[in-house]
């Protein structure tokens, strides 16, 4: 039972570290720890095969991100990119937010598929021409050209955070967005990257106090004056911009009453919040700790309205996997475009999805030998104890160097995206 | 008086047998503090959480490095071992300890 990480990977800069569809769907990026970014785009539909839903391909790639070191610190900086996050598209060309431990990076991915020809003062090959050859003048033209997709970087938020950056969120004034790391969330104009404003500090004024960090924040879907933002210790925080400049005070704070006896020793270290996600209503929040994903009703603070069991079966191995670090996984979770089912990760390349109104619940397998293209997933079943039956698999078999830690659901049809550590598999509905 | 104390004590062992049947966590707990009798006594604290926030740490002083080569002259530097993530105390790193810092070169394999 352990994590071996070395051979297993091949390539370690190819581990992806985040997946995200943009607002339409139409676009897929995933980042990975060597910094880099793969988009891929929807193809259109055509009209002579209607049934067939799009599939997607490559349609851009660059190195957003590039390692550093921090001499004064004596700090490595990973080019990893830990968050992608799109803007709604407000013109033809697209832009997303990609960010590291360190810096976040504004991108634009702009398409080019026309070309200039004709100049006066170049020749065909882009040379210089001598000027006092030129006799006449002309105008020149567009003309069609390859598609060429390009990404430039727009704008770079550099050096406002000490310590690593976990979430960026956008606001849906689309003016402006945050990022947060372990002891201070930050707020941002999309426009200006010398300047930040601090909104939520954390930092004991007596490092030996502290006791817990930040793991994720998100703002509101629609109210751009609120945001969460979850804690190590397994609270989450709702603060109104409004109420104060910083707001270290929250307006809502969400906790579960713990059984004082059922305490253990990893009872803190399994209640971290590793991802927290407004449902797209905004009604909800769903937050992932390390054995169950709960949806809590903004309007109750006191305990969740739901809680699934992920993976229960690991509470008999929490001694394995704090010694193999396994417990430190960071898990997240994501809503459909309903808000009706909510799917995270497991171990073994498993995923669960969760059904909130017929509360069933699938494993499913993201693996190449499960998934030939067209093929339908069969869902899967961990043995817990006692006789095995013939398709199960018992826990003692679970490989847990193959976690799914990123997953991404369409924002409105049924295709998800889910990276198996340097792989990533799209699975969609079948067409009737 | 005698008749008392193995009555008590037993009562003990029972709760103690009972969470641990009951709760596989403190089950799991028992074990760990078996392999690891001094860990500490704030588990979700300090401990993790800087250890967390000091991720990136590397030591390397090219002043010490430079001194240590000077006066072991000739005989290499004594290096960490292989599986050492942390180097501090007495060894003195050596650039070939740190690892590599080179952008990706390659295009990431889904791209491809």
């Amino acid at each position: 039972m352990n994590c071996s990480d070395e051979s297993t990977y091949g390539n370690k800069a190819d581990i992806i570290s985040t997946v995200e569809f943009n607002h339409t769907g139409e676009l897929l990026a995933t980042g990975d720890k060597g910094g880099r970014v793969v988009i891929f785009q929807r193809e259109q539909e055509s009209k002579n095969q209607v049934h067939r839903r799009g599939e997607y391909n490559v349609y851009s790639t660059f190195q957003s991100h590039e390692p550093e070191f921090d001499y004064l610190k004596s700090l490595e900086i990973e080019e990893k990119i830990n968050k992608i996050r799109w803007l709604p598209q407000q013109n033809a060309a697209y832009f997303l937010l990609s960010t590291n431990d360190k810096t976040v990076k504004l991108w634009k991915v702009s398409e080019r598929d026309k070309r200039p020809e004709g100049y006066n003062l170049k020749d065909e090959e882009g040379r210089l021409r001598d000027p006092a050859t030129i006799t006449t003048l002309r105008v020149p033209v567009l003309r069609p050209m390859d598609l060429m997709v390009e990404a430039t970087p727009r704008r770079v938020f550099a050096n406002a955070h000490t310590y690593h950056i976990n979430s960026i969120s956008v606001n849906s004034d689309y003016e402006t967005y945050m990022s947060a790391d372990d002891l201070r969330i930050n707020l941002w104009n999309f426009e200006i990257t010398n300047q930040s404003f601090n909104i939520v500090d954390i930092k004991p004024a007596n490092m030996e106090e502290l006791t817990e960090v930040i793991t994720a924040a998100e703002f509101h879907p629609h109210h751009c004056n609120t945001f969460v933002y979850s804690s190590s210790k397994g609270t989450i925080r709702l603060c109104d911009m409004r109420a104060s400049a910083l707001c270290d005070r929250h307006t809502k704070f969400f906790e579960e009453p713990e059984d004082p006896s059922n305490r253990s020793f990893f009872s803190e270290i399994i209640s971290s919040i590793s991802d927290v996600k407004f449902s797209h209503s905004g009604r909800y929040i769903m937050t992932r700790d390390y054995l169950t994903v709960k949806v809590w009703d903004l309007n109750m603070e006191n305990r969740p309205i739901e809680t699934y069991q992920v993976h229960d079966y690991l509470r008999s191995k929490l001694c394995s996997l704090y010694e193999n670090d396994c417990i430190f996984d960071k898990f997240e979770c994501v809503w459909n475009g309903s808000d009706s089912v909510i799917m995270t990760g497991s171990y073994n390349n498993f995923f669960r999805m969760f059904d909130r109104n017929t509360k069933r619940d699938v494993t499913l397998e993201a693996s190449r030998e499960n998934s030939k293209p067209r093929a339908i997933l069969k869902p899967r079943k961990v043995c817990v104890g006692g006789k095995r039956r013939k398709d199960e698999i018992s826990v003692d078999s679970l490989d847990f160097s193959k976690k799914i830690l990123h997953t991404a659901w369409h924002p409105s049809e049924n295709i998800i995206a889910v990276a198996a550590t340097n792989n990533l598999y799209i699975f969609q509905d079948k067409v009737n | 008086m005698s008749a008392d104390v193995p009555e008590a004590a037993s009562a003990e062992e029972q709760k103690e047998m009972e969470d641990k049947v009951t709760s596989p966590e403190k089950a799991e707990e028992a074990k760990l503090k078996a392999r690891y009798p001094h860990l500490g006594q704030k588990p979700g604290g300090s401990d993790f959480l800087r250890k967390r926030l000091q991720k990136g740490q590397k030591y390397f002083d090219s002043g010490d490095y430079n001194m240590a080569k000077a006066k072991m002259k000739n005989k290499q530097l004594p290096t960490a071992a292989p599986d050492k993530t942390e180097v501090t105390g007495d060894h003195i790193p050596t650039p070939q300890d740190l690892p590599q810092r080179k952008p990706s070169l390659v295009a990431s394999k889904l791209a491809g």
